[in-house]
């Protein structure tokens, strides 16, 4: 069935479109427009469409994924929000974890929670751990909070009380309360937002929510008005952090759910390769100019995580940011891109990020003024990057400047060469990013030897050869399309919601009642919303526990049929919970009791369906367009790589390392110990030579 | 191959990365809420000359030195003949490994390619070790608990059983204390897999030479940063509740050149409980604040350690002697770095923050049914709490954080679900920072409430109630500690004391110092105190002359 779709994923930087329809994949790239983002976004589809002969009116179904939310947050430009809470609890969002991220920082700073202390009001009420109430909230107390809310010029405003995942009658009654006093008023609770045990994430989650909400709200609106008087008649669906769709209307009232939705794609297109190319276990390698993200795809779906951290004062540092309790594609990121700037520190070690000169100045080669020596500098250096055909000849880069770059900032300081200075810095990179990337497997258990690299984003072909060699992989993937991954990705997204709970079970005192009936409303909770973006179409559900050792601090994800629980499930939970531990950490601990905490539970649409590339059994070797001299990491050593333009390549070429793949929007480096395969899809596979078949 | 200095640099930055993954392993894996909250566990790499490599920052600076100077015992007690692949050792004594019996340290040699190249080491806080349990009440070492002198946990891969059964015996909680050594015994194997890994990639056989490589800049680059103190002799006394009487703290700190001496002579002597601190311990946090002061970019290692020579004297309570208590010897630890910033600040005024709460109010609660006979079942409950800490030179104190340990604080909601009682409030503590041109950080009022059917006893050893934390250059001093009921029943700050149901506790944490004169302080940041109530009216009049 090909339908005609779009994906539209707005990020810091640019606009992607991607179409796809009769005639094949169409995408386009324009500049974000960060004061009417709408528009920018509908004349990027326009173009698409009209340079594939296609009708607005002709399109079936629009997915949409935006930075917006995390922009807001990170540059405060939210609603004026209150925050109504648990007397006693006043500070919850300020307090944090009370500890410093920073061991040895004296000077450090502690980010600034979103809604100041003075907008920060205490009810008296209060619910214990089993939901039952110790405190009740009266009726007037509700009043007098709301009518002290609505009095304030507030535009939002966020409920969290304590232990409301358990008992959520005294958030609700303090909702009904402001939508009596202030009808027009925005409000987010907590147990609706993020109904999960812990009380800093959740605080933060429906603080974050309620923050942002009226302005992605008004967005969302005129984008669906906008479309709508252009003539498109398809619904808008938005992509979520988790890599499902949801409908507008739940985006607009759960936006805190869309802070990673572009991330998301790109790990959704990771994830549709890796499906395509029968990939088992992959790992999603997109590197641009300020950061590189990476995520495991296992089984083609991509890792999810129940919290994560947004919007980190210090630059990609642990603790700086939020936790928000939101189901997220699991992603770790770190400052390590092309615009990342090299520096020699007091020990004379070379350090290579997180800081980025960005695109402007941008790397000192861009000629715009940049005077500091980026992994960019270091690559052209390298004879890795042409520098008359970086994006495509659109911009020229300038040797000389990188050369004069890296001598004086770090020449000087560490006593080396251009040449070894310009090898260390895209090995500090390399090394960087490979820690990560092994420390992230470490954490979930996996031996990331057996794993396919897919690299996309300007950077990752640069670097995904060295990755693989530092991290023990024999298989890469270069997929075409690939710096517009994100908004492909948004095209092969099911519909999908996930709900959480926090129901905290001892398995030695298990009651199946009271899990029944939880996840029973968390199935039709789920449920209706995926139905309203998808109709009655198949649908699958998937159900996690989080679960752990009683004394522990952490739980793991259990993956659990899905089903109605009886007291005799309880030693198939146990085994598979000891199952999950054993993974992760290569035992199990005998004679402790074990318990829950939260649940998930996501209901899903089937995965659409990909074409499967089967490997041509006939290869044959293609004349290079040139060589060029690079510079190897492995044997420290230069060598000469042949040259070739990817649009020369056809499915069966056959190409030897070392050798260099130049496109418009990056190139490829093959390495020595390499071979590289181009396939029916056009993606680049590259694989070690000592290990293919 | 032969590396070059990048290569080098390369693999040091390769060595913390795995001694970081070491010590997160064990955070998510340990039993001990000190070690999952408080990252109360360290991890580090060693050379075969028992120099520290590397070692992953974690929350408790008190294990710094503590663990770059304990594989030295270790070789020393095992005897370099009888080290063999396949060995893992273990140790809690208090005086070699990091200060109390609580912290268990495993080292593991790693041989390649037939030698033996150096050490994993690692330590984590467990959940018990018997003895009289975790607390201050203990008169002689050997009330304290278990102690298992320097031995073979395990010999060419096989565990010794007698060993397991000994510490099976004499704990009270066998399965998470034998789990947590098998955990360090794990963390250590996967960090020698990794290190394997990386000699392969660079095909190096030994790691001496990276060894010297690191040693050897980090101590160029501690001495260069050293030799910018300005010479001379600097002292400070600071005085604490302590815990039977008050305790001196006194200091005199030489810098001449690269070289930097700090002796705690003048110090009060050893107390008769388990407030006393190892030498050891004094040592990693005031080297600690030395270098947070000094060279907080220098990873640490043997190199970066080495110049600062600090010492004090036997027997005064910040270098107990064997078999003096010590099981609670960070609440004193905690006060180190105060001390040694306050002697600095006459070094590199401009550059030291004023006196903080420092000691963490930690509170551990024994829940017992109140009625004997309605069969409650028994529930032990730790909080961590911080108090505020002292202003810095260019900013206000952080409010309810952690200086100089790097706790976290659990989740009410989580505490309520493990154990009976309600927290009824857990917030900022108006008024508490001490006035200054940089306020001091806020402390915090928690109220606690035993709850149905439940009474508790709780351990207080709690600190600053009678001397609060300093102010510095005309700043004021932070609100001392109140530790009473709700209803205004004053209790003692130290001592097992009991929470009746129906009783709500309530701790009001201490303050951190002011900096500067309150005069100086930016109206704007007076009228943002005001209008968040971190500050009431009437102290604004009172400390900074406002005028609504």
């Amino acid at each position: 069935m090909t339908r005609i779709r779009v994906g539209v994923d707005i990020g810091g930087t640019f606009t992607d479109v991607a179409l796809d329809h009769p005639g094949g994949l169409s995408t386009y790239k324009v500049l974000t427009d960060t004061d009417r983002p709408a528009a920018a976004t509908l004349k990027g589809i326009r173009s698409v469409a009209e340079s594939s002969g296609i009708k607005l009116s002709d399109i079936e179904q629009v997915i949409h994924g935006t930075t917006l939310v995390t922009n807001s947050l990170i540059e405060r430009r939210g609603a004026r929000t209150a925050f109504i809470t648990t007397r006693g609890f006043r500070d919850v969002i300020e307090m944090r974890s009370e500890n410093r991220f920073e061991q040895y920082d004296i000077g450090l700073k502690l980010p600034i929670p979103l809604v100041p202390r003075k907008h920060r009001f205490t009810a008296r009420e209060r619910i214990g751990p089993d939901g039952e109430v110790l405190l009740p909230l009266e009726k007037a107390e509700a009043d007098r909070m709301a009518a002290r809310v609505a009095g304030g010029g507030f535009e939002s405003v966020a409920i969290g009380f304590l232990h409301s995942y358990a008992n959520e009658s005294h958030e609700i009654m303090m909702e009904r309360a402001l939508k009596k006093a202030a009808p027009r008023m925005s409000v987010s609770r907590s147990s609706a937002v993020s109904p999960q045990m812990r009380e800093l994430p959740r605080f933060n989650t429906v603080v974050a929510n309620a923050y942002v909400r009226p302005r992605i709200a008004e967005y969302l609106e005129e984008l669906s008005q906008l479309f709508r008087n252009a003539g498109v008649k398809a619904p808008i669906l938005i992509i979520h952090s988790g890599g499902g769709l949801i409908s507008l209307r739940t985006a607009a009232r759960n936006p805190v759910r869309l802070l990673e939705s572009g991330p998301a794609g790109g790990a959704i297109f990771a994830a549709g390769l890796a499906r395509a190319h029968g990939i088992g276990g992959a790992v999603s390698f997109d590197m641009g100019g300020t950061t590189a993200k990476i995520c495991l795809v296992e089984n083609g779906a991509p890792k999810t995580a129940a919290t994560f951290e947004v919007a980190r004062t210090y630059r990609f540092k642990r603790g700086s940011g939020m936790v928000i309790s939101a189901p997220v594609v699991e992603m770790v990121e770190i400052g390590a891109g092309g615009g990342s700037v090299a520096t020699v520190d007091s020990i004379g070690r070379m350090k290579v990020g997180p800081r980025s000169a960005g695109s402007e100045p941008g790397p000192a080669c861009y000629m715009r003024g940049g005077t500091e020596p980026t992994v960019t500098d270091a690559n052209l250096v390298l004879g890795k990057l042409d520098p008359n055909g970086f994006s495509g000849g659109a911009i020229p880069l300038d040797t000389k400047l990188s050369i004069e770059a890296i001598e004086t900032r770090l020449g000087s300081t560490s006593g080396l060469t251009v040449q070894e200075a310009a090898f260390a810095v895209s090995e500090m990179v390399d090394e960087n990013m490979s820690n990560a990337a092994r420390a992230h497997a470490i954490e979930n258990g996996r031996d990331l030897s057996i794993f396919t690299i897919i690299a996309f984003g300007g950077g990752a072909p640069l670097h995904a050869c060295r990755l693989a060699e530092k991290l023990g992989i024999s298989r890469i993937i270069v997929p075409p399309g690939a710096g517009v991954g994100s908004a492909i990705g948004f095209l092969r997204a099911p519909f999908s919601y996930e709900a959480a709970r926090g129901q905290f079970q001892r398995m030695d005192d298990f009651n199946p009642g009271a899990v029944n009936a939880a996840l029973e409303s968390m199935e039709s909770e789920a449920r209706s919303f995926v139905e309203e973006g998808a109709g009655d179409t198949r649908t699958f559900t998937r159900l996690v526990a989080h679960m752990r050792y009683s004394g522990q601090g952490w739980e793991i994800p259990v993956r659990l049929g899905f089903r109605k629980f009886e007291d005799a499930h309880r030693s198939a939970i146990i085994e598979a919970f000891e199952k999950s531990y054993s993974e992760l950490f290569g035992r199990t601990i005998e004679n402790l009791p074990v318990e829950i905490t939260n649940w998930s539970l996501t209901v899903s649409t089937d995965i659409p369906p990909v074409d499967r590339v089967r490997r041509r059994a006939k290869t044959m070797r293609i004349a290079a367009a040139g060589k060029r001299d690079i510079r190897e990491a492995a044997g420290r050593r230069s060598v000469s790589a042949s040259e070739f333009h990817r649009r020369d390549l056809a499915p069966g070429h056959l190409i030897d390392g070392p050798a260099i793949i130049v496109e418009d929007e990056t190139s490829t480096i093959v390495t020595s110990a390499f071979a590289a395969e181009i396939q029916e899809d056009a993606s680049i596979l590259i694989e070690r030579k000592d290990a293919s078949k | 191959m032969n590396p070059t200095a990048i290569d080098f640099q390369i693999m040091w930055n390769r060595l913390i990365a795995v001694v970081e993954e070491q010590a997160a392993t064990l955070v998510r894996t340990a039993f001990s809420t000190s070690v999952r909250e408080a990252g109360d566990l360290s991890a580090g790499m060693f050379d075969r000359k028992c120099r520290m490599l590397a070692q992953a920052v974690t929350g408790t600076p008190g294990h710094v030195n503590a663990m770059a100077e304990s594989v030295a015992h270790f070789e020393r007690e095992i005897g370099p003949r009888n080290i063999f692949d396949g060995d893992v050792y273990i140790t809690n004594d208090p005086w070699m490994g990091t200060g109390h019996l609580h912290d268990v340290t495993m080292v593991t040699p790693v041989f390649w390619n037939g030698g033996h190249i150096g050490f994993f080491a690692c330590t984590a806080h467990v959940v018990d070790i018997g003895g009289r349990g975790f607390g201050p009440d203990a008169h002689e070492v050997f009330e304290e608990g278990l102690q298992i002198p320097i031995c073979k946990f395990a010999e060419r891969g096989s565990v010794d059983s007698l060993l397991l059964k000994m510490v099976r015996a004499n704990v009270r909680t066998p399965n998470q204390t034998v789990g947590d050594m098998y955990s360090l015994a794990a963390c250590n194997e996967a960090g020698a897999r990794r290190l394997k890994e990386m000699l392969n990639e660079f095909e190096i056989s030994d790691i001496s030479d990276l060894a010297d490589y690191i040693v050897e800049a980090s101590r160029i680059a501690t001495l260069d940063a050293i030799s910018k103190v300005p010479d001379g002799t600097y002292r400070n006394r600071m005085r604490v509740d302590g815990y039977d009487r008050p305790v001196e703290m006194e200091i005199r700190i030489d810098v001449e050149g690269e070289e930097l001496s700090a002796d705690f002579s003048g110090t009060s002597g050893t107390s008769s409980l388990g407030v006393n601190v190892p030498e050891v311990y004094t040592r990693a946090y005031a080297c600690y604040a030395l270098k947070c002061a000094i060279a907080p970019d220098v990873p640490n290692n043997a190199g970066a350690l080495a110049p600062f020579r600090i010492t004090a004297p036997e027997g005064c309570i910040l270098a107990a002697k064997r078999p003096a208590p010590v099981s609670i010897r960070h609440v004193l630890g905690h006060f180190i770095p105060d001390v040694v910033l306050g002697a600095l600040y006459f070094a590199l005024p401009g550059k030291v923050p004023a006196e903080g709460a420092s000691a963490l109010w930690n509170i551990q609660m024994s829940a017992r049914a109140a009625d004997p006979d309605s069969k409650l079942p028994a529930r032990e409950i730790l909080m961590f709490n911080s108090g505020g800490t002292g202003a810095r030179p260019d900013s206000d104190g952080l409010s309810a954080t952690a200086f100089p340990s790097g706790v976290s604080t659990m989740s009410v909601e989580a505490t309520e679900q493990v154990g009976p009682i309600t927290v009824w409030r857990k917030e900022l503590r108006q008024d508490s920072g001490g006035a200054g041109e940089h306020r001091g950080g806020l402390g915090q009022i928690v109220e606690i409430e035993p709850r149905n059917g439940y009474e508790f006893w709780f351990n207080a050893m709690f600190d600053r109630v009678d001397n609060p934390a300093r102010g510095r250059d005309g700043g004021e001093p932070g609100r001392a500690g109140v530790v009473e009921l709700a209803d205004g029943t004053k209790l003692r700050s130290k001592g097992r004391q009991l929470v009746k149901n129906g009783q709500r506790l309530r701790l009001s944490l201490p303050g951190g110092g002011g900096l500067g004169s309150p005069g100086n302080r930016d109206p704007a940041a007076i009228n943002h105190d005001v209008d968040g109530e971190y500050i009431s009216l009437e102290e604004a009049k009172r400390g900074y002359g406002f005028k609504p």
